[in-house]
Protein backbone atom coordinates (compact mmCIF):
# COMPACT_ATOMS: atom_id res chain seq x y z
CA UNK A 1 0.00 0.00 0.00
CA UNK A 2 3.09 2.53 0.67
CA UNK A 3 4.22 1.80 -2.19
CA UNK A 4 0.91 2.37 -4.34
CA UNK A 5 0.78 5.70 -2.57
CA UNK A 6 4.14 6.61 -3.32
CA UNK A 7 3.57 5.94 -7.15
CA UNK A 8 0.70 8.25 -6.53
CA UNK A 9 1.86 10.97 -4.97
CA UNK A 10 5.20 11.05 -7.68
CA UNK A 11 3.14 11.08 -10.83
CA UNK A 12 1.16 14.10 -8.74
CA UNK A 13 4.04 15.78 -7.81
CA UNK A 14 6.03 15.19 -11.43
CA UNK A 15 2.91 15.67 -13.49
CA UNK A 16 0.98 18.38 -12.19
CA UNK A 17 3.26 20.36 -9.56
CA UNK A 18 6.56 20.23 -11.60
CA UNK A 19 8.04 18.50 -8.94
CA UNK A 20 7.52 20.88 -6.23
CA UNK A 21 5.25 18.90 -3.66
CA UNK A 22 4.86 22.26 -1.04
CA UNK A 23 1.65 21.96 0.18
CA UNK A 24 0.63 18.51 -1.08
CA UNK A 25 -1.21 16.76 1.58
CA UNK A 26 -2.52 13.26 1.44
CA UNK A 27 -5.78 14.93 1.89
CA UNK A 28 -5.68 18.16 -0.53
CA UNK A 29 -8.41 18.02 -2.52
CA UNK A 30 -6.92 18.68 -6.34
CA UNK A 31 -10.06 20.76 -7.29
CA UNK A 32 -10.07 22.83 -4.46
CA UNK A 33 -6.11 23.76 -4.54
CA UNK A 34 -6.37 24.21 -8.07
CA UNK A 35 -4.08 21.08 -9.29
CA UNK A 36 -6.32 19.82 -11.76
CA UNK A 37 -8.83 20.57 -14.43
CA UNK A 38 -10.79 18.49 -16.15
CA UNK A 39 -8.02 17.86 -18.39
CA UNK A 40 -6.64 16.76 -15.71
CA UNK A 41 -8.67 14.43 -14.43
CA UNK A 42 -8.48 12.33 -17.81
CA UNK A 43 -4.65 12.53 -17.55
CA UNK A 44 -5.21 10.60 -13.87
CA UNK A 45 -7.75 8.64 -15.04
CA UNK A 46 -5.22 6.99 -17.76
CA UNK A 47 -2.10 6.50 -14.96
CA UNK A 48 -4.22 4.62 -12.58
CA UNK A 49 -5.58 2.85 -15.66
CA UNK A 50 -2.23 1.84 -16.90
CA UNK A 51 0.12 1.83 -13.36
CA UNK A 52 -2.76 -0.26 -11.53
CA UNK A 53 -3.89 -2.34 -14.72
CA UNK A 54 -7.26 -1.68 -13.67
CA UNK A 55 -10.61 -0.22 -16.09
CA UNK A 56 -11.99 3.00 -14.33
CA UNK A 57 -16.12 3.27 -15.28
CA UNK A 58 -17.61 6.40 -15.89
CA UNK A 59 -19.53 6.55 -13.03
CA UNK A 60 -16.28 5.98 -11.03
CA UNK A 61 -14.93 8.99 -12.23
CA UNK A 62 -15.93 11.19 -8.86
CA UNK A 63 -14.58 13.32 -6.19
CA UNK A 64 -14.93 10.74 -3.59
CA UNK A 65 -12.75 8.58 -6.06
CA UNK A 66 -10.10 10.54 -7.00
CA UNK A 67 -9.72 14.30 -5.56
CA UNK A 68 -6.93 13.49 -3.36
CA UNK A 69 -3.91 10.71 -2.61
CA UNK A 70 -6.22 9.64 -0.10
CA UNK A 71 -9.27 9.16 -2.03
CA UNK A 72 -7.23 7.45 -5.32
CA UNK A 73 -5.50 4.90 -2.81
CA UNK A 74 -9.25 4.40 -0.76
CA UNK A 75 -10.61 4.07 -4.14
CA UNK A 76 -8.13 1.48 -5.44
CA UNK A 77 -8.29 -0.61 -2.22
CA UNK A 78 -12.22 -1.03 -2.80
CA UNK A 79 -11.46 -1.77 -6.49
CA UNK A 80 -8.88 -3.72 -5.98
CA UNK A 81 -10.49 -6.00 -3.55
CA UNK A 82 -13.07 -7.42 -5.92
CA UNK B 1 -26.32 43.28 -2.37
CA UNK B 2 -29.76 41.89 -4.07
CA UNK B 3 -32.70 41.57 -1.53
CA UNK B 4 -31.86 37.68 -1.08
CA UNK B 5 -35.85 37.31 0.18
CA UNK B 6 -37.23 38.14 -3.36
CA UNK B 7 -34.66 36.50 -5.60
CA UNK B 8 -35.80 35.63 -9.14
CA UNK B 9 -35.07 36.30 -12.49
CA UNK B 10 -36.28 40.11 -11.58
CA UNK B 11 -32.82 40.89 -10.15
CA UNK B 12 -31.22 41.10 -13.62
CA UNK B 13 -33.71 43.57 -14.92
CA UNK B 14 -31.73 46.69 -16.60
CA UNK B 15 -32.73 50.04 -17.88
CA UNK B 16 -31.71 49.35 -21.34
CA UNK B 17 -31.69 52.79 -22.19
CA UNK B 18 -29.46 53.54 -20.04
CA UNK B 19 -27.15 50.72 -20.52
CA UNK B 20 -26.63 51.37 -23.92
CA UNK B 21 -25.78 54.88 -23.62
CA UNK B 22 -23.42 53.53 -20.95
CA UNK B 23 -21.61 51.20 -23.02
CA UNK B 24 -22.01 53.54 -26.13
CA UNK B 25 -20.28 55.99 -24.28
CA UNK B 26 -17.54 54.12 -23.33
CA UNK B 27 -17.27 52.50 -26.89
CA UNK B 28 -16.48 56.30 -27.86
CA UNK B 29 -13.77 57.52 -25.13
CA UNK B 30 -11.66 54.12 -25.66
CA UNK B 31 -11.95 54.41 -29.34
CA UNK B 32 -10.83 57.90 -29.17
CA UNK B 33 -8.58 57.58 -26.12
CA UNK B 34 -6.90 54.14 -26.52
CA UNK B 35 -7.45 51.90 -29.87
CA UNK B 36 -7.48 55.32 -32.18
CA UNK B 37 -8.60 53.41 -35.10
CA UNK B 38 -11.37 54.20 -37.68
CA UNK B 39 -13.96 51.57 -36.77
CA UNK B 40 -14.72 48.31 -35.97
CA UNK B 41 -15.19 44.73 -37.42
CA UNK B 42 -17.60 41.88 -36.13
CA UNK B 43 -17.89 38.68 -37.03
CA UNK B 44 -21.48 37.86 -37.36
CA UNK B 45 -22.68 34.52 -36.42
CA UNK B 46 -26.57 35.20 -36.16
CA UNK B 47 -26.68 34.84 -32.68
CA UNK B 48 -27.80 36.86 -29.96
CA UNK B 49 -24.04 38.57 -28.74
CA UNK B 50 -22.83 39.04 -32.29
CA UNK B 51 -26.08 40.79 -33.22
CA UNK B 52 -25.89 43.29 -29.64
CA UNK B 53 -22.71 43.84 -30.27
CA UNK B 54 -22.94 45.16 -34.09
CA UNK B 55 -25.89 47.08 -33.14
CA UNK B 56 -24.17 48.55 -30.01
CA UNK B 57 -21.31 49.57 -32.13
CA UNK B 58 -23.42 51.16 -34.63
CA UNK B 59 -25.18 53.57 -32.18
CA UNK B 60 -21.39 54.41 -31.07
CA UNK B 61 -19.87 55.07 -34.27
CA UNK B 62 -22.32 54.75 -36.84
CA UNK B 63 -22.91 52.00 -40.30
CA UNK B 64 -20.22 53.56 -42.20
CA UNK B 65 -18.02 53.03 -39.62
CA UNK B 66 -18.86 49.23 -38.46
CA UNK B 67 -18.00 46.04 -40.77
CA UNK B 68 -19.87 42.70 -40.46
CA UNK B 69 -18.14 39.69 -41.59
CA UNK B 70 -19.91 36.52 -42.27
CA UNK B 71 -17.61 33.55 -41.78
CA UNK B 72 -19.57 29.87 -41.68
CA UNK B 73 -17.88 27.03 -42.62
CA UNK B 74 -19.03 23.36 -43.60
CA UNK B 75 -20.49 22.14 -39.77
CA UNK B 76 -21.99 25.38 -39.37
CA UNK B 77 -26.27 25.66 -39.18
CA UNK B 78 -28.47 25.68 -42.16
CA UNK B 79 -29.67 28.94 -40.70
CA UNK B 80 -26.77 30.57 -39.95
CA UNK B 81 -25.81 32.87 -42.64
CA UNK B 82 -29.53 33.70 -43.26
CA UNK B 83 -29.27 34.87 -39.72
CA UNK B 84 -25.84 37.05 -40.07
CA UNK B 85 -27.00 38.45 -42.82
CA UNK B 86 -30.14 39.70 -41.57
CA UNK B 87 -27.90 41.47 -39.14
CA UNK B 88 -25.86 42.95 -41.25
CA UNK B 89 -29.06 44.09 -43.49
CA UNK B 90 -30.48 45.14 -40.16
CA UNK B 91 -27.61 47.64 -38.89
CA UNK B 92 -27.44 48.85 -42.53
CA UNK B 93 -24.00 48.14 -42.77
CA UNK B 94 -21.20 46.90 -45.41
CA UNK B 95 -20.13 42.68 -44.94
CA UNK B 96 -18.33 40.45 -46.43
CA UNK B 97 -18.93 36.72 -46.81
CA UNK B 98 -15.75 34.54 -46.28
CA UNK B 99 -16.26 30.92 -46.35
CA UNK B 100 -13.70 29.44 -44.09
CA UNK B 101 -14.38 25.87 -45.23
CA UNK B 102 -11.26 25.97 -47.54
CA UNK B 103 -8.69 27.10 -45.02
CA UNK B 104 -9.78 24.77 -42.48
CA UNK B 105 -9.62 21.49 -45.03
CA UNK B 106 -6.20 23.21 -46.03
CA UNK B 107 -5.45 22.80 -42.37
CA UNK B 108 -6.92 19.39 -42.47
CA UNK B 109 -9.55 20.02 -39.66
CA UNK B 110 -11.65 17.78 -41.40
CA UNK B 111 -9.91 15.08 -41.39
CA UNK B 112 -8.29 15.44 -38.00
CA UNK B 113 -11.63 15.82 -36.24
CA UNK B 114 -13.07 12.45 -37.80
CA UNK B 115 -10.46 10.20 -36.93
CA UNK B 116 -10.55 11.33 -33.88
CA UNK B 117 -14.09 10.66 -33.55
CA UNK B 118 -13.92 7.78 -35.74
CA UNK B 119 -11.55 6.52 -33.14
CA UNK B 120 -14.05 6.15 -29.97
CA UNK B 121 -17.26 5.48 -33.03
CA UNK B 122 -16.18 3.12 -35.72
CA UNK B 123 -17.57 4.11 -38.65
CA UNK B 124 -17.94 7.48 -38.19
CA UNK B 125 -17.37 9.66 -41.29
CA UNK B 126 -19.58 10.69 -44.33
CA UNK B 127 -23.31 11.02 -43.59
CA UNK B 128 -22.67 11.71 -40.40
CA UNK B 129 -23.04 14.28 -37.85
CA UNK B 130 -21.47 14.70 -33.95
CA UNK B 131 -21.25 17.02 -31.62
CA UNK B 132 -19.25 17.30 -28.11
CA UNK B 133 -21.42 17.46 -24.70
CA UNK B 134 -20.14 17.63 -21.43
CA UNK B 135 -21.43 15.91 -18.31
CA UNK B 136 -24.22 16.57 -15.71
CA UNK B 137 -21.99 17.99 -13.05
CA UNK B 138 -24.25 16.94 -10.69
CA UNK B 139 -23.58 13.14 -11.94
CA UNK B 140 -20.19 12.99 -11.81
CA UNK B 141 -20.03 15.57 -8.29
CA UNK B 142 -17.47 18.48 -9.70
CA UNK B 143 -15.75 16.68 -12.43
CA UNK B 144 -16.44 17.73 -16.17
CA UNK B 145 -16.22 14.93 -18.74
CA UNK B 146 -17.02 14.90 -22.39
CA UNK B 147 -18.15 12.81 -24.87
CA UNK B 148 -18.62 12.92 -28.66
CA UNK B 149 -22.57 11.99 -29.47
CA UNK B 150 -22.85 11.02 -32.95
CA UNK B 151 -25.39 10.35 -35.33
CA UNK B 152 -25.74 7.76 -37.61
CA UNK B 153 -26.82 8.55 -41.42
CA UNK B 154 -29.65 6.18 -40.37
CA UNK B 155 -30.52 8.59 -37.37
CA UNK B 156 -29.31 6.31 -34.72
CA UNK B 157 -27.46 7.97 -31.90
CA UNK B 158 -24.75 7.33 -30.35
CA UNK B 159 -22.20 8.22 -26.86
CA UNK B 160 -19.27 7.68 -26.00
CA UNK B 161 -17.10 9.64 -23.29
CA UNK B 162 -13.77 11.05 -24.72
CA UNK B 163 -10.37 9.60 -23.18
CA UNK B 164 -7.63 12.12 -22.80
CA UNK B 165 -5.87 12.15 -26.03
CA UNK B 166 -9.27 11.78 -28.63
CA UNK B 167 -10.59 14.87 -25.88
CA UNK B 168 -7.83 16.84 -26.55
CA UNK B 169 -7.25 16.11 -30.56
CA UNK B 170 -10.87 17.04 -30.93
CA UNK B 171 -10.51 20.25 -28.54
CA UNK B 172 -7.22 21.36 -30.58
CA UNK B 173 -8.69 20.83 -33.65
CA UNK B 174 -11.82 22.55 -33.20
CA UNK B 175 -10.15 25.56 -32.05
CA UNK B 176 -9.20 26.23 -35.40
CA UNK B 177 -12.38 27.27 -36.25
CA UNK B 178 -12.35 30.32 -33.91
CA UNK B 179 -9.32 31.15 -34.52
CA UNK B 180 -9.26 31.08 -38.37
CA UNK B 181 -12.08 33.85 -37.98
CA UNK B 182 -10.22 35.61 -36.12
CA UNK B 183 -7.40 36.04 -38.86
CA UNK B 184 -10.02 37.20 -41.00
CA UNK B 185 -11.32 40.02 -38.57
CA UNK B 186 -7.97 41.47 -37.75
CA UNK B 187 -7.36 41.01 -41.89
CA UNK B 188 -10.30 43.06 -42.37
CA UNK B 189 -9.63 45.52 -39.74
CA UNK B 190 -5.89 45.89 -40.62
CA UNK B 191 -7.59 47.09 -44.23
CA UNK B 192 -9.80 49.83 -43.11
CA UNK B 193 -7.02 50.31 -39.84
CA UNK B 194 -10.04 49.05 -37.65
CA UNK B 195 -10.61 47.51 -34.65
CA UNK B 196 -11.93 44.11 -33.53
CA UNK B 197 -15.05 43.86 -31.22
CA UNK B 198 -15.08 40.51 -28.96
CA UNK B 199 -18.74 39.56 -28.25
CA UNK B 200 -18.71 37.65 -24.98
CA UNK B 201 -21.00 37.82 -22.42
CA UNK B 202 -20.78 37.82 -18.79
CA UNK B 203 -20.89 34.29 -18.20
CA UNK B 204 -18.91 33.27 -21.41
CA UNK B 205 -16.52 35.62 -20.42
CA UNK B 206 -16.21 34.73 -16.76
CA UNK B 207 -16.52 31.18 -17.27
CA UNK B 208 -13.57 30.83 -19.90
CA UNK B 209 -15.81 30.11 -22.27
CA UNK B 210 -13.84 31.02 -25.49
CA UNK B 211 -10.80 29.96 -27.42
CA UNK B 212 -7.54 31.95 -26.51
CA UNK B 213 -6.35 33.77 -29.70
CA UNK B 214 -9.79 32.89 -31.19
CA UNK B 215 -12.76 34.20 -30.32
CA UNK B 216 -11.10 35.61 -27.05
CA UNK B 217 -9.12 37.99 -28.78
CA UNK B 218 -10.62 41.19 -29.36
CA UNK B 219 -9.23 45.21 -28.65
CA UNK B 220 -13.17 45.89 -27.29
CA UNK B 221 -15.64 43.64 -25.94
CA UNK B 222 -18.71 45.73 -25.26
CA UNK B 223 -21.34 43.01 -23.83
CA UNK B 224 -18.61 40.98 -20.95
CA UNK B 225 -20.18 42.49 -17.88
CA UNK B 226 -23.90 41.71 -19.11
CA UNK B 227 -25.33 38.91 -18.05
CA UNK B 228 -26.55 36.93 -20.89
CA UNK B 229 -30.36 37.58 -19.89
CA UNK B 230 -29.46 41.22 -20.18
CA UNK B 231 -28.04 41.31 -23.28
CA UNK B 232 -31.65 39.96 -24.54
CA UNK B 233 -32.86 43.03 -22.95
CA UNK B 234 -30.61 45.09 -24.92
CA UNK B 235 -31.57 43.25 -27.87
CA UNK B 236 -34.98 43.72 -27.72
CA UNK B 237 -34.46 47.29 -27.23
CA UNK B 238 -32.02 47.96 -30.32
CA UNK B 239 -34.74 46.06 -32.06
CA UNK B 240 -32.51 43.05 -32.83
CA UNK B 241 -34.84 41.00 -35.69
CA UNK B 242 -37.09 38.63 -33.70
CA UNK B 243 -36.20 35.87 -35.40
CA UNK B 244 -32.49 35.90 -33.74
CA UNK B 245 -34.27 36.82 -30.34
CA UNK B 246 -35.93 33.20 -30.60
CA UNK B 247 -33.25 31.62 -31.89
CA UNK B 248 -31.73 29.32 -29.54
CA UNK B 249 -28.07 29.77 -27.75
CA UNK B 250 -25.86 27.97 -29.85
CA UNK B 251 -22.35 27.11 -30.17
CA UNK B 252 -22.95 26.52 -34.13
CA UNK B 253 -19.47 24.85 -33.87
CA UNK B 254 -20.35 21.25 -34.68
CA UNK B 255 -22.19 19.36 -37.63
CA UNK B 256 -24.66 18.44 -34.70
CA UNK B 257 -26.80 20.71 -33.17
CA UNK B 258 -25.36 21.29 -30.35
CA UNK B 259 -26.47 23.96 -27.03
CA UNK B 260 -24.25 25.67 -24.74
CA UNK B 261 -25.91 23.90 -21.97
CA UNK B 262 -24.82 21.00 -23.56
CA UNK B 263 -21.02 21.74 -23.89
CA UNK B 264 -20.33 23.93 -21.27
CA UNK B 265 -22.70 25.38 -18.57
CA UNK B 266 -25.08 22.29 -17.78
CA UNK B 267 -27.94 24.63 -17.17
CA UNK B 268 -29.88 27.13 -19.75
CA UNK B 269 -28.40 30.00 -19.86
CA UNK B 270 -31.16 31.80 -17.92
CA UNK B 271 -30.66 29.83 -15.22
CA UNK B 272 -26.60 29.84 -15.28
CA UNK B 273 -27.23 33.03 -15.16
CA UNK B 274 -28.90 33.60 -11.83
CA UNK B 275 -26.56 31.16 -10.33
CA UNK B 276 -23.40 32.84 -11.80
CA UNK B 277 -25.40 36.31 -10.40
CA UNK B 278 -26.50 35.01 -7.10
CA UNK B 279 -22.65 33.46 -6.62
CA UNK B 280 -21.53 36.93 -7.17
CA UNK B 281 -23.27 38.81 -5.10
CA UNK B 282 -23.82 35.98 -1.84
CA UNK B 283 -27.33 34.94 -2.10
CA UNK B 284 -27.63 31.22 -0.82
CA UNK B 285 -28.45 28.44 -2.81
CA UNK B 286 -31.64 27.59 -0.80
CA UNK B 287 -33.19 30.88 -2.17
CA UNK B 288 -31.44 30.78 -5.77
CA UNK B 289 -32.84 26.63 -5.71
CA UNK B 290 -36.56 27.60 -5.12
CA UNK B 291 -36.02 30.18 -7.71
CA UNK B 292 -34.74 28.14 -10.53
CA UNK B 293 -36.31 24.60 -9.84
CA UNK B 294 -33.38 22.94 -8.44
CA UNK B 295 -32.83 21.73 -5.06
CA UNK B 296 -29.67 23.40 -2.62
CA UNK B 297 -27.59 20.53 -3.31
CA UNK B 298 -27.96 21.15 -7.40
CA UNK B 299 -27.24 24.63 -6.57
CA UNK B 300 -24.29 24.10 -4.46
CA UNK B 301 -22.70 21.78 -7.44
CA UNK B 302 -22.94 24.63 -9.55
CA UNK B 303 -21.67 27.11 -7.50
CA UNK B 304 -18.76 24.70 -6.83
CA UNK B 305 -17.93 24.57 -10.87
CA UNK B 306 -18.40 27.75 -11.22
CA UNK B 307 -15.52 28.50 -9.12
CA UNK B 308 -13.85 25.64 -10.58
CA UNK B 309 -13.93 27.00 -14.44
CA UNK B 310 -12.96 30.51 -13.05
CA UNK B 311 -9.88 29.12 -11.72
CA UNK B 312 -9.04 26.55 -14.78
CA UNK B 313 -9.98 28.98 -17.45
CA UNK B 314 -7.26 31.63 -15.71
CA UNK B 315 -5.20 31.18 -18.45
CA UNK B 316 -6.98 31.94 -20.63
CA UNK B 317 -7.06 35.36 -19.54
CA UNK B 318 -3.60 36.32 -19.17
CA UNK B 319 -1.72 38.45 -21.23
CA UNK B 320 1.64 37.02 -22.41
CA UNK B 321 3.94 37.21 -18.74
CA UNK B 322 7.23 39.06 -18.53
CA UNK B 323 9.96 37.80 -15.81
CA UNK B 324 10.35 41.38 -15.21
CA UNK B 325 8.39 44.54 -15.58
CA UNK B 326 8.69 46.72 -18.70
CA UNK B 327 7.55 50.06 -17.17
CA UNK B 328 8.16 52.10 -20.41
CA UNK B 329 5.16 50.49 -21.94
CA UNK B 330 1.75 51.36 -20.80
CA UNK B 331 -0.66 48.35 -20.95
Amino acid sequence: MANMKEKIRSYIIDNFLLGDEEGLEDQTSFLDAGIVDSTGILELVDFIDDEFDIKISDDEIVPENLDSINNIIGFLERKLSF
Amino acid sequence: MANSFSFSAKNLLIDPKKEVAKIVDRLRFFMKNKLKRRGVVVGLSGGIDSSVSCALAVEAFGPGRVLGLHMPERHSGEKTLLMSRMVSDHCKIDSFYEDITGILESLNFYKRYDNAVSSVIPGYGEGWKSKIVTSDITENRGFTLFSVVAQAPNGELIKKRLPLRIYLEILAATNFKQRTRKILEYYYADLSHYAVIGTPNRLEYDQGFFVKQGDGAADIKPIAHLYKTQVYQLAEYLGVPESILMRPATTDTYSLDQGQDEFYFFLPYEKMDLCLYAKNNGIQPDLVAAAIGLTKEQVEYVFRDIEIKRSTTHYLHLQPLLVESVPEVIC
